[in-house]
């Protein structure tokens, strides 16, 4: 296998871009990236989207893509996994240049969700259609009962989770590019509209607009585009029982364990050598549930994390600096690759207010549906 | 959602039809021809008891669109004595009243009206014991 690098990246806002269709948000990000390293033509394009069949009624997204961007002839393909699209879209990419089948690829993810189409009824896709949805429950439901789950065995509490928001809305707040610039406070979040009890309007992440791309090479080409290339060492993919109802313990998100499980092993490191993570809070329990997964902190400790400043900018594991999901927005099909701009940013030094100082290296964790896939990559300063 | 789904018959959903693994004796619900838990290919056809108990739950507050009339309404994910696990709205109490250990019993129920064109789909709903 040979080592793969990251060489340039590209994002788009992420917000209600009324302006931007789907393909428009795709080649403003990807033209990014690939004028970043000065690239004209690559080999392989991967689009991590979830439902643009449903959004913008637009599938087959591969090839109109690939053309929009000057790039027919490449190979080109829509992944996806749910809110994990992107972090798929990322290591096809990673594997299609570690096997040595192409040498250029861009890791892609767009998502256009404020077109008109029902979002919430899209979104429950992702859920077991027969067994959950039919019954009435929608997403943020699925996450309430994982919420109330933990609280019942840890003893979780609502101003825990809103702690979780109150710290990725500080970091958002110094992200340009994220759709909510400015800061909340507990009082704010628990005061906020329920959604499905125990959460808030506040501990729901947006329904956003929004693309992003990166661009993979070989590692030992990668002084041919930037002077800083970042490598991407570990990747792990995982799946858990789909439905809630399959799952031993409501509260623990096995797929998040078990990809990254495979991505620490590949890339030779533990969870305590991780400088800072960008992890999936679609709700502000998702980030509780995920570091413990990932094993940032101890089982059933993940409550504390954020209220006592562990998982802030300057705490001992930096968690989502670029305000995660519920700050920088949720582009569902984008997600994953923005997750890996933001560690590719912190890695090279280049993240401004945000910067995580000295650090070497940085973890992302994308999920889909209630937890039912994930994929985890680790990546390294070179 | 296509219609003809609701149309068919659905053993596991109107009649509550499980399976229970004979190598690892765990009861699946829905009835299923491989046991998640072992991978085990013979499964005898069991019923589920009209009856269980709440694991986790959230009142909907913001409902999918064929519930809009409905919300704000309980959900739970109710466990039967067999061990088998249900995605169920639970009925005819106070949404708030619905929390993890509450006993709970199954009745036949209309779940929704389907879209425009309005087609019954019914299910079981949970009732406070």
């Amino acid at each position: 296998m040979r080592e793969v690098a990251i060489v340039g990246a590209g994002m788009t806002r992420f917000g209600e871009l009324w302006q931007s269709s789907l393909r428009r948000m795709f080649t403003d990000a990807a033209s990014e990236a690939l004028a970043s390293a000065g690239v004209k033509q690559v080999d392989s394009i991967y689009v991590g989207n979830m439902s643009a069949g449903r959004f913008v009624s637009q599938e087959h997204l591969g090839p109109l893509l690939a053309g929009e961007l000057g790039q027919a002839g490449a190979a080109a393909v829509r992944v996806e996994s749910a809110c994990a699209s992107g972090g798929v879209a990322l290591r096809q990419g990673f594997m299609d240049v570690a096997s040595g089948m192409s040498d250029l690829v861009l890791a892609t993810g767009v998502e256009k969700m404020t077109d008109g189409a029902d979002v919430t009824e899209a979104l429950a896709t992702a859920a077991d259609q027969e067994l959950e949805a039919y019954h009435g429950i929608t997403f943020p439901g699925l996450y309430a009962m994982i919420a109330r789950a933990h609280m019942q065995r840890y003893g979780t509490t609502e101003e825990d989770l809103a702690w979780v928001s109150v710290k990725n809305h500080r970091h958002g707040a110094m992200n340009p590019k994220a759709q909510f610039g400015r800061e909340v406070t507990v009082e704010q979040v628990m005061a906020s509209t329920p959604v499905a009890e125990p959460l808030r309007l506040l501990h729901c992440s947006p329904v956003s607009d929004g693309a992003a791309a990166v661009l993979l090479c070989p590692l030992d080409q990668a002084a041919r585009f930037t002077d800083r290339p970042i490598q991407i060492v570990g990747s792990g993919l995982a799946t858990a029982p789909m439905a809630l109802a399959d799952r031993e313990d409501p509260a623990v998100l096995d797929a998040v364990h078990r990809s990254a499980v495979k991505a620490y092993e590949m890339a030779g490191i533990g969870p305590a050598d991780v400088d800072l993570a960008e992890v999936h809070d679609c709700f502000s329990i998702a980030e509780i549930c995920c570091i413990e997964a990932l094993g940032l902190v101890e089982k059933g400790t993940g409550r504390n994390a954020a209220g006592e400043g562990l998982t802030a900018l300057g705490g001992r594991i930096p968690v989502n600096t670029s305000g995660g999901l519920k700050s920088k927005g949720h582009p569902v099909g984008a997600t994953g690759v923005a997750q890996a701009i933001e560690i590719f940013e912190q890695l090279r030094g280049e993240a401004g207010d945000r910067q995580v100082l000295d650090a070497k290296v940085g973890l992302t964790q994308n999920m889909g549906g209630s937890g039912a896939s994930s994929a985890v990559h680790v990546f390294r300063r070179v | 959602m296509p219609s003809p789904r609701y149309w068919r018959e659905v053993p596991t959903r109107f009649r509550l039809e499980a399976s229970r693994c004979k190598s690892c004796g765990k009861t699946l619900y829905p009835a299923r021809t491989i046991c998640p838990g072992c991978r085990g290919t013979e499964l005898d056809e069991t019923k589920l008891s009209r009856k269980g108990k709440v694991v986790t739950s959230t009142v909907i507050h913001v409902p999918p669109t064929d519930f809009l009339m409905e919300a704000p309404f309980a959900m739970a994910l109710v466990e039967t004595p067999e061990g088998a696990r249900l995605m169920m709205q639970v009925v005819d109490c106070k949404p708030q009243d619905v929390q993890p250990g509450m006993d709970v019993r199954f009745e036949f129920r209309l779940i929704r009206k389907e879209g425009k064109s309005g087609i019954l789909c019914y299910g079981f709903k949970a009732i406070p014991a």
